[in-house]
């Protein structure tokens, strides 16, 4: 499932002229789009890490956790709950890429 | 002032360079592509699925263990970015390797290495999401409208 999400998003990078940031972009857009119309939830039912790791996932993930504290909070919740699981994601990517800058240098 | 004539001209072999450029340019090999990318994106996937399975199998609900999985992918994205490792893989795997959230983490870690030399604040600090932002922009404000019309929708 995750190589059908990656070779989906290669065609669309070889076919048209969308660049790799675009195509990202469009990727994390259709993964909330699939999750509110409920298509995502059942992907990830079948696919598991295949469904979640893709940038597709991420997308989803926001509405899921914005959708789930609306529930539960009312307006606020639709703010509070966008990073509920992404939260980690980013916070995590800072972390390590701020340990790893310091370590490392890049190779010319 | 230059004349229509010789403007209309000079657009018209412009049109003609262009027509040109784009018949030499080769076709990107479209079905290797593809391939290559499903493949390095499953592989990605798969070792994400070992990861997650390794937490469940401790005791973890499937909905506790994504968290510390893409926590894990994000780390190993992050090292094999540190050890300059991971930027051959895009390059031969294109999507493959972009597409997967080690992907994300590449290009946060990239950017902090690279705009290391511009300084701290301006440089690693307001240029780590330069690649990564409009991911992170663009997921809030679609997930929050999607999550915002279903909330009205069903109550």
């Amino acid at each position: 499932m995750g190589g059908a999400i990656c070779a989906l998003g290669q065609v669309l990078l070889d076919t048209s002229k969308l660049s790799p940031p675009h195509m990202l972009v469009a990727f994390v857009v259709a993964g909330a789009i699939l999750s509110g119309l409920g298509i995502y939830d059942k992907l990830v039912d079948f696919a598991g890490a295949g469904a979640l790791i893709p940038v597709s996932g991420f997308g989803h993930s926001i509405a899921r956790g914005s959708l789930m504290e609306a529930q539960r909070l009312g307006v606020v919740g639709l703010f509070t709950g966008a990073l509920e699981f992404t939260g980690l994601g980013v916070t995590t990517a800072v972390f390590f890429g701020t340990v790893i800058a310091l370590a490392a240098t890049p190779k010319p | 002032m230059v004349s229509p004539g010789a403007k209309k001209q000079k657009a018209d072999e412009r049109a003609k360079y262009q027509r040109l450029a784009t018949s030499i340019v080769p076709k990107p090999p479209l079905v290797r592509n593809a391939i290559v990318a499903f493949v390095v994106g499953g592989l990605i996937c798969m070792v994400g699925q070992g990861v997650m399975n390794v937490f469940t199998s401790r005791g973890m609900s499937q909905d506790e263990a994504v968290a510390p999985t893409l926590a894990t992918m994000i780390l190993i994205g992050a090292v094999l970015t540190g050890l300059s490792a991971y930027h051959p893989i895009g390059e031969f795997a294109g999507a493959g390797a972009a597409i997967p959230i080690t992907g994300f983490a590449n290009t946060v870690v990239a950017a902090a290495m690279d705009f290391k030399r511009e300084g701290y604040i301006l440089g690693m600090g307001a240029k780590m999401f330069i690649i990564a932002g409009p991911v992170l922009v663009y997921g809030i404000l679609s997930g929050v409208l999607v999550a915002l019309i279903r909330w009205l929708y069903r109550g």
